[in-house]
């Protein structure tokens, strides 16, 4: 493959895993509080409507942001009050919010199917957008993508160097002992859920506000799923999810480009290549743990006895 | 000063779990009537007009029988395997290689006699599910991979696989371009009983459930089943053999799933085309749960949810109400009883505390 094909390749790996990339450091953040959310998918495709439906009502794109993480928090807390105050299965709360989110955005966007929205277009960052190489592929990107640069510190800098952080991971290690050390556990477990819902709001946002502008049925087509795949390839560590996101952005990335220049394999093939890749992913993660950060307690509900 | 405390419950509710469940069922259908009125239709219209839809007439139960038969099968083997806390949510996937698989022996064999065909159908759609749960139970033993994501994976690439074979290999030339492959032979079809709208697929359901219901309760390796997923550290010191149970109940689980493709294909639509694909093997997981897990309970609940969906066509068709209104309240149904399940657990008691 010849160099003039590879850079707007490796630019379009970036811009289709960063709403991967949201979603999986959402999910990253309410695992480690012990609560183990498979409603990604549904809340991804919540968070992408309300976006659309901001940005059409309103015409502003920054609102419709915003407006997709809250709707995507008040998605999660769905799983939150079922899992945390009614001590549901934590797996089956999560599967019911992906159907109820899923049913949700395409029973009120079917009026809008097709419909375009004002939302994020290309900015380049002056000077570091010049950088040979580097330059077309991370700074020529859209405003959305320029935060997933910084949003991995901040998770980073939250979980490892706060105080919250630490009561938060020590509610999905071990929430027994977090108790006896005074940390609220509950507490703990539902800021881990809201704030990931609101993450992985951003991230249904970013498809329908930047991606492709326009609103379609299943609009994120499994992409949250690959987030919480992505969540064990990257051992619960915001770093690693980066590349995960960015592989997966490039094998879609691929896919596309396969597509459109017209190849002999028929396209729902090309179309199986993420979710096969995911399967091999998981294998290679899972075959080896060693170095994992997964919490102790991910998926246990805490005795509501006092 | 009154405290409310939450103490477990140390006998079980009863007909009270009843009356938690109908209480669910009702909270949910009150905000699908809520959903409702946002999308613009009038809630107390529509939801009566769902129910009347539903189980109304004669046509929409013998339309919800039809419906329920492979939301049925799905369940019933997606329970055997949350009996053993495996989690199946793959049936979505099996189902269509099963339908693939019958599909197959329906093209490949088409001057076959029906007693040759059938069999042989049954025989491949079993097999083709089995393997799409043998592969993710596999992968979770020998790999420690995360079962719920593989099977979910590949429910994606099975749809896909049989999008691949309508839209290419197997398209009938004479569809009109049409995603579809030729009508079976006669010999392929499973037919119907007496003069009546049923086919024969009822009685493989009944058989089928009653078939697990007896291998479940009166078997050593139902027993088995149900003692690993209660306690799975417990079973394997009892000597119980927990990785091949995982796989039993996932190959289980993955044929049933693809008898039930097998059904679609032969008695429903009589070929193979994409819009068998609708999304019965994720309701089959709401069934599931709903029935508690009970093969006979599970019946039921798949004639109910069946029923929903068939109502939710005479919704469509009155109110312009979008079908993705049906798995919204799938949605809103299962997290209801969800958390419904707390109350049938524990129990609030109020206590004085004494200065």
């Amino acid at each position: 493959m010849t160099f003039e094909l590879l850079v707007p390749l490796l630019a379009a790996a970036v811009q289709s895993g960063t709403p991967i990339l949201y979603a999986t450091l959402g999910e990253i953040f309410t695992e480690r509080s012990g609560i183990l959310n498979l409603g990604v998918e549904g809340i991804m495709i919540i968070g992408a409507f309300a976006g659309f439906l901001v940005a059409k009502l309103t015409g502003n794109p920054f609102l419709a942001f915003i407006a997709a993480g809250l709707a995507g928090t008040v998605a999660a807390s769905l799983h939150g009050v079922v899992c945390l105050f009614f001590q549901g299965n934590q797996v089956v709360s999560g599967l019911a919010l992906t159907i109820l989110g899923v049913g949700f955005a395409n029973y009120l966007g079917l009026a809008y199917v097709g419909q375009a929205a004002p939302g994020f277009d290309p900015l380049p960052i002056p000077v570091l957008a010049e950088i040979p190489l580097l330059g077309p592929i991370f700074f020529q990107q859209d405003l959305l993508v320029y935060v997933t640069y910084l949003l991995p510190l901040v998770l980073w800098w939250v979980l490892y160097r706060t105080r919250f952080g630490l009561s938060l991971r020590a509610a999905g290690e071990y929430p027994a002992a977090a108790t006896a050390a005074g940390v609220n556990v509950m507490v703990c477990r539902f800021v881990g859920v809201l704030v990931g819902g609101f993450l992985i709001g951003l991230g249904g946002a970013y498809l329908s506000l930047a991606y492709t502008h326009l609103w379609t049925n299943n609009l994120t087509g499994g992409r949250g799923w690959i987030a919480v795949a992505l969540v064990i390839f990257a051992f619960w560590r915001p770093s690693r999810a980066v590349f995960g996101a960015y592989l997966f952005g490039g094998v879609m990335a691929l896919q596309l480009r396969l597509q459109a220049t017209g190849t002999q394999i028929p396209s729902s093939l090309l179309l199986m290549l993420p979710y096969a890749l995911t399967v091999v992913v998981l294998v290679l993660a899972s075959w080896r743990r060693r170095g994992s950060d997964e919490p102790a307690a991910l998926g246990q509900n805490l005795e509501p006895i006092d | 000063m009154a405290l409310i405390r939450i103490v477990k419950r140390q006998e079980p509710l009863g007909w009270g779990s009843c009356f938690v469940f109908l209480a669910a069922l009702s909270l949910s259908l009150l905000l699908g009537g809520v959903i409702l009125l946002i999308g613009g239709t009038p809630p107390w219209e529509g939801i009566t007009t769902l129910f009347r839809g539903a189980f109304g007439s004669r046509y929409a139960l013998e339309d919800a029988l039809i419906k329920g038969t492979p939301i049925f099968l799905c369940s019933l083997g997606v329970a055997v395997a949350f009996r053993l806390q495996v989690w199946n949510i793959g049936a979505e996937g099996q189902y269509a290689l099963g339908a693939v698989g019958a599909t197959w022996v329906a093209l490949s064999l088409p001057e076959a006699p029906a007693w040759v065909m059938l069999p042989a159908m049954v025989a491949v759609a079993c097999l083709a599910g089995g393997l799409w749960g043998f592969v993710p139970a596999y992968l979770r033993q020998r790999m420690r991979t995360n079962e719920i994501i593989v099977t979910l994976m590949l429910n994606y690439v099975a749809i896909l696989f049989l999008d691949y074979l309508v839209y290419g290999v197997w398209k009938d030339p004479a569809s009109f371009g049409f995603p579809m492959t030729a009508v079976f032979a006669e010999a392929a079809v499973v037919g119907r009983i007496g003069a009546s709208n049923f086919s024969w697929g009822l009685v493989h359901c009944l058989l089928l459930g009653l078939i697990v219901w007896i291998f479940m309760r009166f078997t050593r390796l139902g027993f088995e089943i149900k003692a690993g997923g209660d306690n799975v550290r417990a079973a394997r010191y009892a000597g119980i053999p927990y990785d091949r149970l995982v796989m039993l109940v996932m190959v289980l689980s993955g044929a049933l799933a693809g008898w039930a493709g097998f059904l679609e294909t032969s008695s429903t639509v009589n070929r193979l085309q994409p819009s068998i694909m609708a999304g019965y093997g994720y309701t089959a997981i709401v069934v599931a749960w709903l029935a508690r897990l009970n093969p006979l309970a599970i019946g039921v609940a798949a004639f109910l949810l069946a029923g929903l969906r068939v109502g939710v066509e005479g919704l469509q068709l009155d109110l312009q109400v979008p079908a993705a209104f049906g798995a919204m309240i799938e949605g809103l149904i299962l997290l209801t009883v969800l958390a419904g399940g707390f109350f049938t657990r524990y129990r609030f008691i109020l206590s004085r505390r004494t200065p």
